[in-house]
């Protein structure tokens, strides 16, 4: 369980993140996404109580960052943006110190280095020095570290970054299987990497929460999305009312000659329908184009809009995206 | 104190996997090997002559121990900014700092397993330097007590200069500038004392007072003085506290 209210970050007088409130479930799996700059590594570094905030508060398992620092520190594990590993450590020896760290009991503490090193698969490389390791395997190894002592919250910066495919899928079965028994927070700026394993994702920009939804959410928005847009010469009000009486035709919206169609959910294709409609009505159709709007467009939408939608209207509005003419 | 260890080993270790240490213990070895001879020869040649004028001669403390030591602490000035310099600053510069400031790890504990490690790593150096008294036992007749209070004071002034290191380690993510920092600081500490005879009776005692080698000169001579002890443990109290300060005060940037 996590509670973060009314959070903020200067540095200096610029906010790095500005007012930022949410709560997090036990067991739940969310991803924090939002494009470079937006304040995902502040956030965490202010949860992992790495850094304190300016203002606001933060309270893991109830306890607050600030005033119970040891506490919080006991229930997280961390995985930072760089993978804080030593080069002149061993795999092996490097876990086993982060254990400890982390008050892993001696009597369990072979037991548990042996299990992190399994659930990352860096069993073939843990007799070897970290500087001598690919980037995927130090990120893996840091990951081993965050695991090592079994924390009820793991907070992982970009996780999968640097990995090969075969490896990021790897790392988002463990992720998934992690959840429900931990609370995992990721964050990423590529929304794939969140939706294949978030319940629910709270998109930041520019220190604020843009959007917040689950993943049904998301795809909902997105298959409701199925957009037409149509080019014509002569647009005229009673084209755009024939259009409108089609069936599975959810709005029809125009400015100027380019008219935009939005369907109904689940509505089968419909183009030839509504360019013969608009032909019969003489608009003369000049181009037309159909585009389905994707998850990353409802992401950049959030995040490139950030003024005209707030917190609550995120979750109803449709981009109303302006599409490429392209047949 | 399980976690201040787990800390202390963990660096103590790692500094044998760089070519420093090596470098540092080797040029420390070699120049106390050739101080040490050349002491020695020295005080055969006045210890003979001075045999003429008194049958005792003089002693193997003054002739041998006071000069070695002596030179040893100011050798020591110029090594242990090496040994201190990356303990902080290559963890903030390679980000692993960020695992121990998010370990439940209290930032004491961080500190003092730190110092502790660069500690062992001195007593290390001096106990191989252990040879040389050896060799006075084997060939003469030396004091006891001087050679235990001069290997006391100087692992004393040590930690006094490593606690300093550590203040500049923290301070910065760039290892040459935490040790050239650290470096300028210990000449500071050791000049004062030279002030000390221009300036007046006052200023005079305030500055010896301050002065880091100049609290070695009783335990030179084989005498354990308080004033001298309690001097050096809290000179190391003070700059563990300031570094504690400093990285307390990195994550608030
Ligand atoms: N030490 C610092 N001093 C000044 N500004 C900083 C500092 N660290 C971060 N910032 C600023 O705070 C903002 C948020 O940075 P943050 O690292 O949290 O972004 P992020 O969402 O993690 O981005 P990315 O996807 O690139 O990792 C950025 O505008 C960044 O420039
Ligand atoms: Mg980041």
């Amino acid at each position: 369980m996590i509670q973060v209210s009314h959070l903020t970050k200067m540095y200096g007088s610029r906010p790095a993140i500005d007012d930022l409130s949410f709560e997090i479930q036990k067991g739940e799996i969310v991803g924090f996404l939002g494009p470079n700059g937006a304040g995902k590594t502040t956030t965490m570094k202010i949860l992992t109580c790495f850094m304190p905030a300016t203002s606001g508060t933060a309270v893991l398992e109830g306890f607050d960052v600030f005033e119970n620092p040891i506490e919080v520190k006991r229930k997280i594990g961390y995985l930072p943006e760089i993978p804080p590993v030593y080069s002149e450590m061993r795999v092996k020896d490097y876990i086993e110190y982060a254990a400890l760290l982390h008050e892993v009991p001696k009597s369990k503490l072979k037991q548990a280095v042996n299990s992190a090193i399994e659930k990352v698969s860096i069993g073939d490389v843990q007799n070897r020095l970290i500087g001598n390791l690919s980037k995927g395997y130090r990120q893996r190894v840091g990951l081993a570290q965050a695991l090592v002592h079994n924390p009820e919250i793991l907070i992982l910066d970009e996780p999968t970054i640097g990995l090969d495919p075969k490896q990021i899928i790897e790392i988002r079965e463990l992720i998934k299987t992690l959840g429900g028994t931990h609370t995992i927070i990721l964050s990423s700026h590529i929304l794939p990497e969140v939706t294949a394993t978030c319940q629910r994702i709270i998109v930041i920009n520019k220190g604020r929460i843009v959007g917040e939804d689950t993943l049904e959410g998301l795809s909902a928005r997105m298959k409701k999305g199925l957009l037409y847009s149509m080019i014509v010469k002569n647009p005229s009000q009673d084209g755009l009312a024939a259009l409108k009486q089609l069936p599975g035709i959810k709005t029809v919206s125009h400015t100027g000659s380019k008219i935009v169609i939005e369907l109904q959910h689940g509505t089968q294709d419909m183009r030839d329908k509504i360019v013969e409609t608009a032909v019969k009505k003489g608009m003369g159709v000049l181009e037309f184009s159909s585009e389905k709007i994707s998850l990353e467009e409802v992401f950049l939408q959030l995040t490139t809009e950030e003024s005209t939608i707030g917190n609550g209207s995120a979750k109803t509005s449709i981009p109303n995206l302006d599409v490429a003419a392209h047949l | 104190m399980t976690k201040i260890s787990t800390i202390a080993y963990r660096d103590l270790k790692s500094y044998f996997t760089s070519p420093i240490a090596y470098i540092i213990i080797a040029v420390f070895l070699a120049v106390m090997g050739w101080m040490f001879f050349n002491i020695l020869f020295y005080f055969n040649q006045e210890s003979m002559r001075m045999q003429q004028y008194s049958p005792k001669g003089i002693s193997l403390t003054d002739g041998v121990l006071r000069p070695l030591f002596g030179n040893m602490n100011v050798i020591l000035i110029f090594l242990t900014p090496f040994i201190t310099m990356r303990l902080f600053a290559e963890e903030k510069k390679l980000h692993t700092i960020e695992l121990l400031l998010t370990s439940p790890v209290k930032l004491y504990e961080i500190v003092l397993g730190k110092f502790i490690s660069s500690f062992l790593f001195v007593t290390l150096m001096l106990a191989l330097t252990l040879t040389y008294p050896i060799i006075l036992f084997a060939t003469g007749n030396p004091d006891l007590g001087p050679i235990i209070t001069c290997y006391t004071g100087t692992l004393l002034l040590s930690a006094c200069y490593l606690s300093v290191g550590l203040v500049f380690t923290a301070m910065t993510e760039n290892q040459i500038v935490a040790g050239a920092l650290t470096f300028v600081a210990l000449i500071f500490f050791f000049i004062i004392n030279w002030v000390s005879h221009f300036a007046g009776n006052v200023w005079g005692e305030v500055f010896t007072y301050l002065s880091l080698i100049g609290h070695f000169q009783n335990l030179s001579q084989g005498i354990f003085n308080s004033v001298d002890i309690l001097y050096y443990l809290s000179f190391i109290v003070v700059s563990l506290f300031l570094s504690h300060r400093v990285i307390d005060s990195y994550r608030w940037r």
